[in-house]
């Protein structure tokens, strides 16, 4: 195919095929940042949470004496226990993506404090005997609490735990100690220290930030006693078979109000408080998408006037290119050949700019940087899309009979 | 002449009907797109107390010693500093903010006892931010001073336990504590929720109480923003080393601005020979600075704004390209016309007026998909979901920004098509 005739008539035509790159090249750009955004949150959606999601259900219980915590919740719990379908049931301080979040800062020699540089941030959870099992936390190394570890820890008047055992994320872990096992190490703050006793699988923490950070993992565990919890052991959770959720969920509720008559509950399907947390995303990545499919429709549309006006300006030329001898998949591929080169300039000057956006909303947003192949992809994608958007008139200009030759316009 | 055009422009768009549909439909999703989000924009960055919020300030200073070369002061502050700046009572009125939760029972409701947020604060909050009263009013100085048990509740709250009678009072009981109601907010709902340090648009607490009396009747619940050094007694932080505690300020003149500027960064480099401070960095911002400052309009916002105008600029580009195309392939029309002695400027007026009409009737649509998109936003799980709807003002900048939006788009293939030469155009007749 000769591309210097279709340069010559594009040149004739500068305005609109200045128009139509410009509109392709604002369309790629917007779409790689787009496609990007939307990844991003789909991806912090999906992030992995090694806990029973899908069997757990949770109930908060307030507004009752801390001094009466140490028979309480063992009552509390014997209650939960005895309702139908219940598998484990525990008490805990808080859940992953509930916002409520304790962090503290540690590091690995004696002598930090938490204001050191170097110390890294967890999140706290405070865990009552049997909130293992209930969450289904996975072991990868060491064991899990035991009673000695549950009936040895209380708060005293800091806010750390008065233990010396804990659990670890893996994230933790790696981070602590890279390329070492963390079984048997310490990890410091002032005048608290705590032993790895354990390490489990990645548990997300009450808040995170964008996903790929390992830190969305830094969560640690510790063995919490019912009456040395000073109120801290608040939610109750509860596995079972998902089937059964609801309706256990509602049960331990009632349960509760009856054997708490001064305290506040509040239940939740673990699963739906997941959601919950990630509503926001949700939506805004389902913005996007509309965004993006409204964008291209108008895009093709663009391509679709434009190409259609310029076919019937053409009828005669077309005609005459017939009568002397142009088959209808000549019309055809000057048509497909033009829209290539238009949608070709378009994408090129697309991805720059596409680039430059990720720059600046780097700068001002919480974006990372885009990686290099959203830019072919949405390039690709431009071109098919102008290539379908142009088959339609350029089909159309193909049917024209060479008869048009001999009329006058 | 310009009925003449509306005619002229009329038949044109009647003509060809898809092109047209495509053209107002392009325009209307661009429109509808871009006033969503600047809808919500327009109201998530509003002012919430309109009138008043230039004379309010929010004090700043650093009390923690352990980041001295902080070049920007804590969130909140401990409660020493704040207790020494308020007492010192060198505003027109001033205001202490601290917050934490409580359980509250009416005792003679069968509503089933709520843990709700407690705002504890001092007796100038209800005159300094024009909170509207129902029923009763704020409490009193005196009130403050002898740690009287009063409480203020939302309008919320009296229609669930009381059935929005007027409960002035009647006791509520926070935590073990009885309260004697005072006085019943009108609804209120300023947005963001300007006078918090976490710079959201949540609901004001439906509980609040006397600073001496909240700290007393909640001792033990509350909650440090931070600390730079281990709090002693968890939940008790009158002496702690934490920040928890936002001080308010109304300063009705700027002489009285500068005046507490000075006070305030007197204090900060006192404290610092003292000893007790380790910076003397203070910030005194207008109640609209703060909320820049705290950024409040969410990020995700921000970016759907910008997103939404590269989307118009989208619809811009497309609507330029095929009224150009529309317009050129009049030329025998126009050159007719110039030949009949119509004036370039006509030419140009009568093209304008089409793209102003179809301006009009994309901005239709686009008020309609503004609508959807509104109703949409307010189905979202966010805390301003309820505050977003369109006012009038926005209603017209949708028309506004569609007829402008569009004329823009006309001026260039105007332009073009005004320049046809008639002489050409007639011989190809």
């Amino acid at each position: 195919m000769e591309i210097r005739p279709i340069l010559a008539s594009l040149s004739k035509h500068r305005i609109p095929t200045v128009l139509i790159v410009l509109e392709i090249a604002l369309t790629c750009a917007v779409l790689c940042n787009a496609v990007f955004m939307i990844g991003q949150r789909v991806s912090a959606i999906r992030l992995p949470n090694a806990i029973d999601e899908h069997s757990l259900s949770m109930v908060g219980l307030s507004g009752t004496d801390e001094k009466t915590a140490g028979s309480d919740i063992p009552r509390n719990l014997a209650a939960l226990r005895g309702i139908p379908g219940v598998q484990a049931a525990g008490a805990i301080s808080t859940l992953p993506l509930s916002h409520n979040n304790w962090g503290w800062s540690f590091g690995t020699s004696p002598d930090v404090s938490v204001f050191d540089k170097k110390t890294v941030n967890f999140s706290l959870f405070f865990l009552g005997e049997g909130a293992d099992k209930a969450l289904g936390l996975r072991l990868l190394e060491g064991r899990f609490f035991n009673a000695d570890d549950y009936a040895d820890s209380s708060f005293g008047s800091a806010p750390l735990p008065e233990t010396h055992v804990t659990l670890v994320t893996h994230s933790i872990a790696e981070r602590m100690w890279p390329g070492q096992s963390a079984l048997g190490k310490t990890y410091y703050t002032t005048s608290h220290y705590y032993t790895v006793v354990g390490v489990i699988a990645d548990v997300l923490r009450p808040n995170i930030d964008g996903p790929g950070e390992a830190a969305n993992y830094y969560s640690a565990f510790f063995p919490m006693s019912a009456e040395g919890s000073k109120g801290n052991l608040r939610r109750y959770v509860l596995s079972s078979a998902p089937g059964d959720r609801d309706r256990v969920m509602r049960a331990a509720e009632q349960k509760l109000d009856e054997l708490n008559p001064n305290g506040v509950t509040k239940s939740a399907i673990y699963s739906d408080m997941r959601d919950q947390y990630f509503a926001d995303m949700r939506s805004m990545a389902w913005m996007l998408v509309l965004v993006c499919v409204v964008m291209l429709a108008v895009t093709a549309f663009g391509i679709v006037g434009l190409t259609s006006f310029w076919v019937g300006q053409r009828r005669q030329q077309i005609g005459i290119r017939r009568a002397v001898g142009a088959s209808r998949s000549h019309i055809l591929q000057y048509f497909q050949t033009e829209n290539f080169l238009l949608s070709g300039a378009g994408v090129v000057l697309g991805m720059s700019l596409a680039y430059g956006i990720n720059l600046y909303l780097m700068r001002h947003y919480e974006i990372t940087r885009m990686p290099w192949y959203y830019l072919p992809v949405s390039a690709i994608a431009l071109w098919v899309l102008g290539q379908l958007a142009v088959l339609g008139p350029a089909l159309r200009a193909a049917n024209v009979p060479p008869v048009v030759a001999t009329r006058s316009a | 002449m310009f009925g003449y055009y509306l005619d002229l422009a009329l038949r044109s768009l009647k003509r060809n009907k898809v092109l047209t549909v495509l053209m107002v439909l392009a325009i209307a999703v661009g429109i509808g797109a871009s006033m969503t989000t600047l809808t919500v924009m327009h109201i998530l960055s509003g002012d919430p107390l309109p009138g008043r919020s230039a004379h309010l300030f929010y004090a700043q200073l650093n009390p923690d010693i352990a980041r001295p070369h902080a070049k920007e002061p804590a969130y909140v502050m401990d409660y020493h500093s704040a207790m020494d700046l308020w007492g010192a009572h060198r505003a027109d009125r001033q205001a202490l903010i601290v917050n934490s939760a409580i359980k509250v029972v009416a005792p003679e409701s069968a509503v089933p006892p709520l843990q709700l947020d407690m705002l504890s604060t001092t007796t100038d909050f209800f005159p300094m931010f024009g909170v509207p009263f129902h029923y009763g009013s704020g409490w009193s100085a005196d009130d403050d001073a002898q740690h009287a048990r009063v409480v203020v509740i939302s309008d919320d709250l009296n229609n669930k336990l009381f059935g929005g009678a007027n409960s002035v009072g009647r006791t509520l009981r926070l935590g073990r504590s009885d309260l004697h109601i005072v006085g019943v907010l009108k609804p209120w709902r300023p947005a963001p929720l300007f006078y918090e340090a976490w710079g959201n648009y949540t609901r004001p607490q439906d509980v609040m109480t006397p600073l001496t009396s909240g700290l007393e009747i909640n001792d033990g619940h509350f909650m440090q923003f931070t600390c730079w050094d281990m709090p002693s007694t968890p939940g008790h932080l009158q002496n702690a080393p934490c920040e928890w505690v936002g001080l308010w300020v109304q300063l009705d003149d700027a002489a009285k601005v500068s005046a507490y500027k000075q006070f305030l960064g007197d204090y900060a480099a006192q404290q610092k020979s003292l000893g007790r401070f380790t910076s003397g960095v203070t910030r005194l911002r207008s109640l609209m600075q703060w909320l820049d400052y705290l950024g409040v309009v969410p990020d995700d916002v921000r970016l759907q704004n910008w997103l939404a105008f590269a989307f118009l600029a989208i619809c811009l580009f497309n609507t330029i390209g095929l009224l150009l195309a529309k317009f050129l392939r009049r030329s025998g029309e126009i050159g007719v016309r110039r030949a009949l002695g119509a004036s370039r400027a006509a030419i140009f007026a009568q093209c304008l007026v089409e793209a102003g009409l179809l301006g009009l009737l994309g901005g239709i649509g686009g008020w309609l998909l503004t609508m959807a998109g509104l109703w949409l936003v307010r189905r979202q799980p966010t805390d301003y979901a309820d505050l977003i709807r369109l006012d009038l003002p926005m209603f017209l900048a949708t028309f506004a920004v569609a007829i402008a939006t569009s004329v823009l788009a006309g001026v260039l293939p105007a332009w073009r098509a005004c320049r046809v030469a008639p002489a050409l155009q007639l011989k190809a007749l």
